[in-house]
């Protein structure tokens, strides 16, 4: 590794931060995604209310602010919850923080994907399942679930390509990831486009890696299906 | 396909290790760590400064274990309400505006606040000769406010994250000058970026007093530190801090 | 709670910060469509080393995080004494000029791979019907080809200007006193942090509903969703 004037390791050590956040936020962010869409897609009137005030609201503010709120925001709510269990110390970690900001993101924009994914479904799966006497929980698991994540893979690459970018965003709240480990070395070293520059890199390299590693995934998860050729 | 199996167990992992339960044990400093001389990161990510020495010399005479923890400016008062440390040891200026938030304990060191600008810069510290000059200074820091409170009609002002990025910004000639804390401002000038620069006029406030900020009611805490701040002073530990940074006394 | 405050002091500074935000918005999106369309003819040309520039160009802006992109040109670029000396200092030294150009040649790359999608899903046999009346290639780009897929792409440039007002939050870092900005000041002063970061999310969620019904007006005006063709 580029030894960067001491900083090259500091670099290194944002970058697997980044990618620790990146992970724990797209698997929260999937269950907020598959809750939003059960909600969404529900007979339920409330729960369909719910599902669309979640996609509405979360989508409609900005990522950054959702970051900020999460972190600076939470503190009554922490104290209270805190309080209730004993520990009025209760807070959010940065790294809590940011996994719960950009997975409330990620999932309102999930929620879409699994939905339209979730209507793709024929309803002729559930009939057979309930047929065979399988149970709604059951269904839902071994049926429907394994085709809508075959579907909605593609799209939820995509978003867990947004979702890495807008990592940067919690180095705001002082996680040392690599946006913040780029902004010390350059106050450090006054060099800020090296810094900013090699950030950018990692950032661009991080993309490739992942758009690799999707469509690996997208293959083994449409084993066996006959794609449309258009 | 299991893939949202393995998905689900490691968001259900997330938020079981997410939150944190501080121990009480440990008395955690807060900090912001983009502040030299007091606070600052270096190479290997430490977080060392006057404030961090002299906030370790009140751990040991206190026998508490201490452990430093950074936050940005904007945040740092409510990231002490939110528990996320005990004590604010940030070069803090002791303000009615803050007091309404936090406690403070006795002043560790007094502060002024004194412009910079470019050595060649024809400038004047009065009012009538700044109009039309954009100063920047760092945002929720008394030198911000003092900025807004007194000249908000006659400068632009800018306002940072934090002090460092102000500086770069002088020294690119976005800003005409800084308005800042005297003993930093000092730093930065004896530093190589900042040997084109100066003070400009005398101090525009002064006894400006640091004090460390505590959370609203912890009266046991504050007069324990109160009491380790005397301590310090009167056997000399203080004197040492002070002198490996300014050639000056800033108590 | 101080009302008589929030209404003299606090919320002229906040409509003041939508403006800023808005004004910031209006342009990015305008100037980065004008941008984005020579990129994006580009993008979909046949001949290879015609793809490449612009391809190098949207892969750069489109896999690094807009943050890392404007703390290039406000702070990487003044480290260079040469870009400090020319005449582009001029306006680089204004943070509203820097967070202008990185917005609009940040936008400018998603809405280049937008076009690049209308205009291949114009149907061939028009372009071929274009040609076979004698139109030349570029007559056929002007009056067939880029009026076809403009409609097209309506609906996801739509979504990409709100998409550019919430990822527009982050100019209060290089001292803009935008939404960001001056909830940030404000919070500075008041330290009612759930308050106003909450009045800030109202700010956007009321800008972002507005913008998506005027959109909606103007793509019922031009019926655009004839024309998907999906």
């Amino acid at each position: 590794m580029i030894d960067l004037q001491g900083f090259g390791p500091a670099l290194l050590s944002g970058t697997w931060m980044t990618v620790q956040l990146s992970l724990a936020s797209v698997a929260l962010g999937l269950v907020f995604g598959l809750l939003g869409a059960a909600g969404k897609t529900s007979d339920n009137a409330f729960a369909r209310l719910l599902g669309g005030s979640y996609t509405t609201i979360v989508r409609g503010v900005p990522e950054t602010l959702w970051v900020l709120m999460a972190y600076f925001g939470t503190v009554s709510a922490m104290n209270f919850i805190g309080g209730l269990v004993g520990h009025d110390d209760f807070a959010l970690s940065p790294f809590a923080a940011g996994v719960l900001a950009l997975a409330l993101c990620f999932g309102a924009y999930a929620t879409e994907v699994f939905r339209g994914a979730l209507l793709s479904i024929p309803k002729g799966h559930r009939e057979a399942g309930l047929a065979v006497g399988l149970s709604r929980p059951r269904i839902f698991w071994r049926i429907i679930l394994p085709q809508v994540w075959r579907i909605a893979l593609p799209g939820l690459g995509n978003l867990y390509l947004i979702l890495l970018k807008d990592t940067a965003l919690v180095s705001l709240i002082t996680l040392d990831e690599i946006m913040r480990k780029a902004q010390i070395a350059s106050n450090a070293t006054k060099e800020p486009f090296t810094f900013y520059m090699s950030a950018a890199f990692i950032y661009l390299s991080l993309t490739v890696l992942v758009m690799v590693a999707l469509h690996f995934m997208e293959k083994r998860a449409a084993q066996g299906f006959a794609r449309n050729e258009l | 396909m299991r893939h949202y199996k393995k998905i689900l167990l490691a968001a259900a992992a997330t938020l079981a290790f997410g939150t944190q339960a501080i121990a009480a044990d440990k008395i955690k400093l807060g900090t912001e760590g983009a502040y030299p001389p007091f606070n600052l990161i270096d190479a290997s990510g430490a977080v060392v400064g006057f404030d961090i020495e002299v906030g370790q010399a009140l751990c040991a005479k206190m026998g508490s274990e201490c452990e430093v923890v950074t936050s940005d400016w904007d945040g740092i008062i409510p990231a002490l309400n939110a528990k996320k440390f005990d004590m604010i040891i940030a070069s803090m200026s002791i303000t009615d505006e803050r007091k309404q938030a936090v406690d403070f304990t006795d002043p560790y060191y007094t502060n002024k606040l004194q412009f910079i600008a470019p050595k060649s810069a024809d400038f004047d510290t009065e009012t009538e000769s700044l109009k039309g000059k954009i100063i920047g200074a760092q945002r929720a820091t008394i030198a911000g406010q003092w900025l807004e409170d007194n000249l908000a009609d006659t400068v632009t002002i800018k306002l940072y994250d934090t002090q460092e990025n102000a500086y770069l910004d002088l020294s690119s000639g976005r800003l005409d000058g800084v308005l800042g804390d005297k003993f930093v401002n000092w730093e930065w000038l004896k530093s190589e970026a900042g040997k084109d620069f100066e003070f400009k006029g005398d101090p525009v406030f002064e006894n400006d007093k640091i004090g460390i900020a505590i959370r609203k009611g912890e009266d046991d805490l504050r007069n324990k530190l109160n009491q380790a701040i005397k301590d310090i002073v009167a056997d000399g530990t203080y004197k040492k801090i002070n002198d490996k940074y300014f050639p000056f006394s800033i108590y | 709670m101080n009302w008589e405050l929030f209404f003299d002091k606090w919320l002229p500074k906040m409509l003041d910060g939508a403006g800023v935000t808005l004004e910031l918005l209006a342009i990015a999106v305008v100037a980065g469509l004008i941008l984005a369309i020579p990129l994006g003819i580009a993008r979909s040309s046949s001949k290879p080393w015609v793809r490449a520039l612009p391809y190098s160009y949207i892969f750069f802006f489109r896999g690094t995080p807009l943050l890392l992109q404007l703390f290039l040109v406000y702070y990487g670029l003044s480290q260079f004494e040469a870009v400090r000396q020319s005449w582009a200092w001029n306006y680089l030294r204004d943070p509203y000029w820097c967070a202008l150009i990185t917005m609009t040649m940040h936008t400018a790359a998603y809405i280049a791979e937008i076009l690049r999608g209308a205009i291949q899903a114009v149907p061939t046999g028009e372009v071929e019907a274009a040609r076979a009346l004698g139109m030349s290639r570029s007559k056929a780009l002007l009056y067939i080809i880029l009026p076809r897929a403009a409609r097209i792409a309506l609906p996801a440039y739509s979504n990409e200007v709100i998409l550019m007002l919430k990822a527009s939050a982050v100019v209060y870092t290089v001292t803009l006193f935008d939404i960001m900005g001056q909830t940030r000041t404000i919070i500075a002063r008041t330290y009612q942090a759930e308050l106003y970061f909450f009045i800030a999310g109202l700010f956007y969620l009321a800008i972002t509903l507005v913008l998506t019904q005027i959109f909606r007006f103007i793509e019922h005006k031009l019926r655009v969703d004839m024309l998907q063709g999906r």
